[in-house]
């Protein structure tokens, strides 16, 4: 087993390093370097050698493939040439606010998708279960920022009931301050008791909380769906039902304790779309979080800032995926070492 | 003549699908008396699984069951699910194919009997736990304590089957439904099985459904034997009486195909043709496609059972015996081209 | 992907011989989503390709006397900020998606499949090697990998069809070294390679048709998603840019005031929404009708 955790842990750092290098190479071999991205399009000889030796580029080419690996190994990805801040900084600025928001949306999808799903599966080709696959299909065809944009239209514009954008009212902002505790502001205002803050906050995430859900959703139950049926399906079920078990008992005791093991594997696969997702929906509603921010950067060409937060995001899908499959340790007996 | 454990007369299962319905079983009747073993045979695909699995009133959706099946007097067909949970496991047991697969491998061997124990008798937690205790001993379970707190993937496949069969013993059921108990594992663990049915049998008065296709089994070990074909019944009888008399050419076919030690046979012999699609079976018999015996009748009318002797039945408008003579060629049960 | 390894096994038997049109026969008659998914697919795709003859403006002039109009029998779609016609500028943009569509999954298959023969073919380190890289890329959630990749290479339609291409290959590279390492286990017992033919020969005859059925299942679940992820990347900036015609990129340019002028946002969102959703019941119905051990909902 610790040999296993051990392999895992290595080919982690290998498929680190890989993605680094494969955004180094990209970004070398293809057209657009990041020198004229940075100092714009009709830049002087001094312009060009300037940057040149700023981001190392004047060194042979293997020389900066080490310095920038080894930089990014240690959490160096440089300046940001759009807030001339470290990147790393700005990452750890606005982290948090994606975290809680995908935090938030694992919960609501664990919640929400994955009784869907096994209802769907119990009850497998009645009304129920077709009226989920139907709007699961569809579902999966809706662009993000629709989701996003038809329900601001709705809660904002036609009923007024919820704010339109960003983290915080501006009021609330100025009037309220509460400490930074865990940069998750609905734990911190709650911490500070500050119930003003904590609605106002409250109100901002609901949307994009909803449509990161919204979209996510059909994955969840579909994949849960799948699970369940082949968990129902098991010789092991059919003994249950065969010694007189009652389905309730055999479904939602047994069948699904023999689906926490695949349901971790969901929420691991959950957090990759949700990572994905929140680029677009911190976009649509300025969440100040990652997803908007490597957005942004990518627009603005701040190469720096653009590649310091993918290979944030990639290693902590990377490493929740890690977690995940040990956590099969804990509860499949069959791995357990006797 | 003792009474019947388990009857089952007329019984029709059929899975509707889109543009078609599939007739898995097609009016076969079974009896099964106190205290016998009773061998069910035929290829896969025949029926004997779903035939099991409407004993206790378990045929998955969306099939429909049609017909009578009664356990120990009661009439399983047609109850709601709540009223059939005291037969399952409490009146008929099953046992199955592949016990790595039919025990829960989330669950130690002694939770999943204790359960089921539970389940059928309102024993408390230690109760159970000397039943369970009692049932592995009884299938000679080496070491039952410490088999009672292992996770099925820690014991081998034919030790699988003695908890299985232990956990099926515990409630006493009126029957044991064995759906190809022996199919997966090797065989010698096939002969331990199989004797310990057998002794079980023997000693405890145990009344045995025996599902298999092999009718080498069946010879060692059941009583009488009844065989299965495309959803009917078409021959049963004492195993001495089918097995060295066999009436339907069906069963003498499937004799031919039982691979016999020294006897210079070194092709496997097959039965030509093919097993029917159950959504449209062959008119009338349905072997007759395979059968070199067929006549224009056969196409036309499905034969019903006439007995031959005291206890042996058949289905067949051109059953063998009966003073007939056989051609040469089918003496053996080679197949005739 | 175990899966997908097992799926290969057992498609190409199920799929010869003369009961190939009553299957399909009798699979369109089952399968009414599919038609309708098939009949909108060829109705966009028509469109698309007729856009210049069917379009009645040019999508490309602005006319700020006409800016933000409703729908009306001028402009059937209304107009967006620039006064230019949102209808033309739909049809346009299917023409984009669907590009991107192909584009995007012919790169992938282009270098899958070969990659995936190479491995496959080679074996040993080579094969290991190859197949770390494809693991490099699986490793990556969906949606960010291309933006990764367009992080380093800059914005743009092209970039980002790129990006979306290398994101998506090694599932084509499994697919093929499956196949053909399945072929060559085969040819291994088999009298063939005994008899001295050639066997490389063989081997491409036999691995490329066996791997064009998963392929083929495969790329058209793709179509819609790749159109989808386009349509996002160029929403945030990164993907299509002006004067492109994109209809995520036409979203995104209304944003400002879409509250006010919702159907500047909601044609093209809705246009990809009907564009996906087609692509999807399409792909759904090749998978059912190739792979039928896979009825069930994946």
């Amino acid at each position: 087993m610790y040999r296993y955790i051990a392999q895992r842990l290595l080919l982690l750092v290998v498929t680190l390093i890989g993605v680094a290098t494969i955004t180094f190479f990209l970004s070398r071999v293809l057209p657009g370097s990041p020198v004229e991205m940075m100092i714009g399009f009709h830049p002087t000889a001094e312009q060009i050698a300037a940057a040149k030796k700023e981001l190392g580029l004047d060194q042979p080419l293997h020389r900066q493939y080490v310095r920038f690996v080894s930089e990014a190994i240690r959490g160096d990805f440089g300046i940001s040439l759009r807030t001339k801040q470290p990147v790393v900084e700005e990452i750890g600025r606005r982290s948090l606010a994606t975290i809680e928001l995908t935090l938030l949306t694992t919960l609501l999808l664990v919640v929400v998708g994955v009784p869907i799903g096994v209802i769907s599966a119990v009850h497998s080709n009645s009304p129920v279960d077709h009226t989920v696959r139907t709007l699961s299909i569809a579902g999966v065809a809706f662009p993000v920022f629709i989701v996003g944009m038809l329900l601001q239209m709705l809660f904002y514009g036609k009923l007024g009931w919820l704010p339109l954008q960003g983290r915080l009212s501006s009021e609330v902002y100025l009037d309220h301050p509460f400490d930074r505790v865990t940069g998750m502001f609905l734990i911190d205002t709650l911490l500070a008791r500050d119930y003003v803050a904590f609605r106002d906050a409250a109100a901002h995430i609901v949307l994009p909380l909803a449509t990161l859900t919204l979209v996510t959703l059909p994955l969840v139950t579909r994949i849960t769906r799948n699970l369940m049926m082949e968990v129902l399906q098991e010789d092991y079920v059919r003994t249950a039902l065969a010694y007189g078990m009652p389905r309730r008992v055999v479904y939602y005791r047994y069948a699904l304790k023999a689906m926490l093991i695949p349901l971790m594997t969901v929420v691991g696969l959950t957090l990759g779309f949700l990572l994905g997702g929140s680029v677009v929906v911190e976009f649509v509603f300025d969440w100040p979080g990652l997803g908007g921010y490597v957005a942004r950067s990518i627009a603005a060409s701040d190469f720096p800032a653009a590649v310091g937060v993918t290979l944030v995001l990639a290693s902590a899908y990377l490493t929740v995926n890690l977690v995940v499959d040990l956590l099969y340790f804990v509860a499949d007996p069959r791995l357990r070492r006797a | 003549m003792s009474e019947e454990v388990l009857a089952i007369r007329d019984l029709r299962i059929e899975f509707p699908e889109l543009f078609r319905t599939v007739e898995a079983v097609r009016g076969a009747d079974l009896s099964v008396r106190r205290g016998e073993i009773m061998g069910l045979v035929g290829e896969s695909g025949c029926g004997k699984s779903m035939t099991a699995m409407a004993c206790l009133g378990l045929v998955p959706p969306p099939g429909r069951v049609s017909g009578h099946v009664s356990v120990d007097g009661f009439e399983v067909v047609g109850r709601p699910d709540r009223e059939l949970l005291p037969v399952r496991g409490g009146l008929a047991a099953m046992i199955f194919q592949n016990p790595g697969k039919a025990l829960n491998p989330f669950f130690t061997i002694g939770r999943q009997l204790t359960d089921v124990i539970r389940l059928h008798h309102r024993h408390g937690e230690r109760e159970s736990r000397e039943v369970a205790l009692e049932a592995l001993r009884s299938v000679h379970l080496p070491d039952p304590e410490i088999a009672l707190g292992r996770y099925p993937h820690q014991l081998s496949g034919g030790q699988l089957q003695r908890a299985m069969i232990a956990m099926a013993l515990a409630c006493e059921p009126k029957v044991l439904i064995a759906d190809e108990p022996t199919t997966a594992l090797d065989v010698t663990i096939q002969a331990q099985v199989i004797v310990l049915l057998r002794e079980l049998a023997d000693a405890r008065g145990l009344t045995i459904l025996f599902i298999t296709h092999d009718l080498g089994v069946v010879g060692s070990l059941c009583d009488r034997v009844s065989v299965m074909y495309a959803g009917r019944v078409v021959e049963v009888g004492s195993v001495r009486d089918v097995l060295e008399s066999p009436a339907h050419p069906y069963t003498r076919k499937l004799l031919a195909t039982v691979p016999k030690l020294g006897d210079g046979h070194s092709e496997l012999a097959f039965i030509p043709g093919q097993v029917p699609d159950m959504a449209f079976p062959p008119s009338g018999c349905a072997f007759h496609p395979r059968c070199e015996r067929a006549s224009p009748v056969c196409t036309k009318s499905d034969p019903d059972g006439r007995d031959l002797g005291a206890m042996h039945r058949v289905a067949c408008h051109h059953a063998h015996g009966g003073g007939e003579t056989e051609a040469p060629g089918t003496a053996n049960g080679a197949p005739a081209r | 992907m175990s899966t997908l390894e097992a799926d290969v096994g057992g498609l190409a038997p199920a799929w010869t011989g003369a009961h190939r049109w009553k299957r399909i026969r009798h699979f369109v008659g089952s399968h009414p989503l599919f038609v309708i998914g098939l009949t909108v697919f060829l109705v966009i795709v028509v469109a698309a390709l007729a856009a210049p003859w069917i379009a009645t403006h040019d999508p490309l002039a602005i006319k700020f006397s006409e800016k933000l109009q409703a729908p009306s029998a001028e402009h059937y779609l209304g107009t967006d900020s620039m006064g230019r016609d949102i209808f033309s500028r739909v049809l346009y943009g299917a023409r984009t998606s669907l590009m991107v569509g192909v584009v995007v999954v012919g790169l992938a298959i282009g270098i899958g499949l070969p990659m995936g023969l190479l491995a496959a073919y080679f074996g040993g380190r080579i094969d290991t090697t190859m197949m770390r890289i494809a693991d490099v890329f699986l490793a990556f959630p969906p949606l960010l990998l291309p933006i990764a990749i367009t992080a380093a290479i800059g914005a743009g339609l092209f970039h980002a069809m790129v990006a979306l291409a290398i994101s998506w290959f090694p599932w084509y590279a499994r697919i093929m070294r499956s196949s053909v390492l399945r072929v060559k286990s085969e040819l291994y017992v088999s009298a063939a390679r005994a008899m001295g033919v050639n066997h490389t020969n063989v081997m491409i005859r036999h691995a490329v048709p066996n791997a064009l059925t998963p392929v083929v299942v495969q790329g058209s679940l793709d179509f819609g998603y790749v159109i989808l992820a386009a349509a996002s990347l160029s929403f945030i900036g990164i993907g299509a840019q002006p004067p492109d015609i994109e209809w995520g990129l036409m979203a995104a340019a209304e944003r400002a005031k879409f509250l006010d002028f919702p159907w500047t946002v909601l044609c093209p969102g809705l246009a990809i929404f009907v564009t996906v959703l087609a692509v999807n019941l399409v792909g759904d119905g090749i998978r059912d009708l190739l792979d039928p051990k896979h009825q069930e909902f994946k």
